[in-house]
């Protein structure tokens, strides 16, 4: 059997790099050499604008794995993920059994409304949160002081034990529509006769969606650990705009720690190898899901 | 096959308070644009007495967000036009075209949509500060589209891997050049994916904070979500205010999402990642 090929005959084979190159130099030159460029600086002892930049090897790395607060914001990373990932999945996947299998009039409406939080800049969405978490007058205390519930109006944003939970709460107020609206559109690939064929076997709810409706959702699975993981681990604009890390370090994630190292502290080489570490984190992280979006497709073959 | 009227009312019920959830903070912001800053404090969610635009207006002038407004819509045409352009190109390369080395030439561009621009602003800016465009809107603009065509190129080879072969073959026996094909064959049918695309793109850039916050420091080259987070240091108690700066910088993307929102949900769970 001849080779499938794109080239065509009297063509140079070339061809293609004609096209890719006015792309692929503006890519490289303002994406992937910044790539190198911050790997190569992690090696090094810089202030960014001196001419003294002293190659110190791993050092950077060294003091990186030992800084208790580089730790402390790789956890608060991990804990963006439970709540921009592992929580709108969950209440995706759950509400997607309760609701789908069968089109609902009117959800295109339901749709518009919950896929809402993905478009606004997340600027924004600081900004309606830090109004609507505000001590004396936004809207969470409000109606706590309202059911009588006075002693818990706290000052969440400000609060050392509550604002990385309320940060991370509004994470999962702008995600969880995108898993919803993800989910249902999967489960409406799964053939009703699995279902059907279940019931008959006396699968209860709890066993169809363990056995059908989560095999079945696979590749959505996938896409929303990657795309939701990613976010936690990026997360900069929100924190930016609600607490800057604060009160204190509880709500310092790594995005920032680096922003802060290199414009703050001026310390150059140390916020390229946290940038590093972040990069590769994310990497393994996408690849690993990849590979377990691929096998589950070779087994549904 | 379709739900009897009694089950499909718990599932009625569920959707609303799940969209409410949602709804309401969005609301709130929205009426208090409108309120003076007493009225904010007497109660969330009454309605305002007067629907004023006053707040926007002194947010615009004031604000100057007229002024923010126009560098983003500069920065946005000007990213969205030439990443779709240079994409199309790619992605067709990729898709349609001979090209030795696309096996490690994909994973490399691939490498690009997954790093964060936290991971490339420091270079990022001594590269731009070393040609010397460090304030100005090119900073901004650069650097996005370079990020931008990584997802398009995926994108829009995707695309042309998916076009029938025999439109491609039938064209060149016409005579058409490849150039031809990709333009008066191709393109045509390439509508969607290219819509969904500019969406993306436009929703991308107009967001974007990190870039915008380092690249510029000149207060008149400010895009809007960066005015909107100095506003909001600066006028942190002024809700009205901050509420209608914070509608001038969500409303362009709300219309484009509300427009296109079949291209824009059919991206989003393409895998396309909220930044």
């Amino acid at each position: 059997m001849a080779k499938v090929t794109n080239k065509y005959p009297g063509e140079s084979r070339w061809k293609g790099w004609l096209y890719l190159l006015p792309a692929l130099l503006v890519y490289l030159l303002f994406t992937f050499l910044p790539i190198l460029e911050t790997i190569r600086n992690s090696f090094y002892q810089w202030d960014g604008f001196s001419q003294n930049r002293v190659w110190i090897g791993l050092a950077n790395y060294a003091e990186l794995f030992s800084d208790p607060k580089f730790h402390n914001a790789l956890r608060n990373n991990l804990v963006f993920v439970i709540f921009y990932s592992i929580i709108p999945i969950l209440i995706g996947l759950f509400l997607a059994s309760l609701l789908s299998r069968r089109p609902i009039p009117g959800f295109a409406f339901f749709r518009t409304a919950l896929f809402l939080p993905q478009v606004i800049s997340m600027v924004v969405v600081g900004v309606i949160w830090r109004w609507m978490f505000n001590p004396t007058f936004g809207p969470i205390n409000s109606f706590l002081r309202l059911v009588g519930l006075e002693q818990f109006a706290l000052s969440w944003l400000g609060d050392f034990t509550w604002a990385l939970t309320a940060v991370g709460s509004i994470g999962t107020w702008v995600q969880y529509g995108f898993t919803m609206v993800l989910f249902l559109a999967g489960m409406q690939h799964i053939q009703e006769e699995y279902y059907e064929a279940a019931s008959l076997d006396g699968a209860g709810a709890y066993k169809q969606f363990i056995h059908i409706t989560v095999p079945g959702l696979r590749a959505e699975i996938a896409v929303a650990l990657v795309t939701t993981i990613i976010a936690a681990l990026r997360v900069f604009d929100l924190v930016y705009t609600t607490t800057r890390g604060g009160p204190g370090e509880s709500t310092m994630v790594t995005g920032f720690l680096i922003y802060r190292a290199a414009f703050t502290t001026n310390r150059i080489g140390y916020a390229a190898a946290i940038a590093t570490v972040l990069t590769i984190i994310i990497l393994i992280i996408s690849l690993l899901i990849r590979r377990f979006q691929q096998r589950g497709n070779e087994e549904n073959a | 096959m379709k739900y009897p009227w009694r089950n499909l009312l718990p599932r009625y019920l569920i959707l609303v308070v799940f969209m409410l959830v949602v709804l309401v903070p969005i609301w709130g912001m929205f009426t208090s644009a409108f309120k003076t800053s007493t009225e904010v404090m007497e109660g969330p969610f009454s309605l305002p007495s007067v629907w004023s635009l006053e707040n926007f207006e002194q947010a615009w002038r004031v604000g100057r967000f007229n002024i923010f407004f126009k560098n983003s819509v500069l920065v946005a045409t000007a990213v969205v036009i030439s990443s779709v352009f240079l994409s199309t190109l790619s992605g067709y390369a990729f898709g349609s075209l001979p090209l030795p080395g696309k096996n490690w030439l994909y994973p490399l561009i691939l490498i690009g949509y997954m790093v964060p621009f936290e991971a490339v602003i420091i270079p990022l800016y001594n590269l731009l500060d070393k040609i010397g465009i460090t304030d100005t809107l090119w900073a901004l603009i650069l650097p996005q589209v370079g990020l931008s065509v990584s997802f398009g190129t995926m994108w829009m080879s995707s695309f042309f891997e998916n076009t029938p072969r025999e439109l491609t073959d039938a064209a060149t026996i016409d005579g058409c050049s490849r150039w031809q094909t990709l333009w008066y064959i191709l393109w045509p049918i390439a509508k969607p994916a290219v819509t969904t695309l500019v969406v993306l793109i436009f929703m991308w850039t107009w967001n974007e904070f990190l870039l915008a916050l380092v690249m510029v420091q000149n207060e008149t080259l400010r895009t809007l979500p960066v005015g909107l987070a100095f506003f909001q240091g600066k006028y942190t108690a002024n809700i009205p205010l901050m509420a209608a700066g914070a509608i001038i910088v969500a409303l362009p993307t709300i219309l484009i999402y509300i427009l296109f929102q079949r291209f824009f949900i059919r991206g989003m769970l393409g895998g396309a990642v909220k930044g």
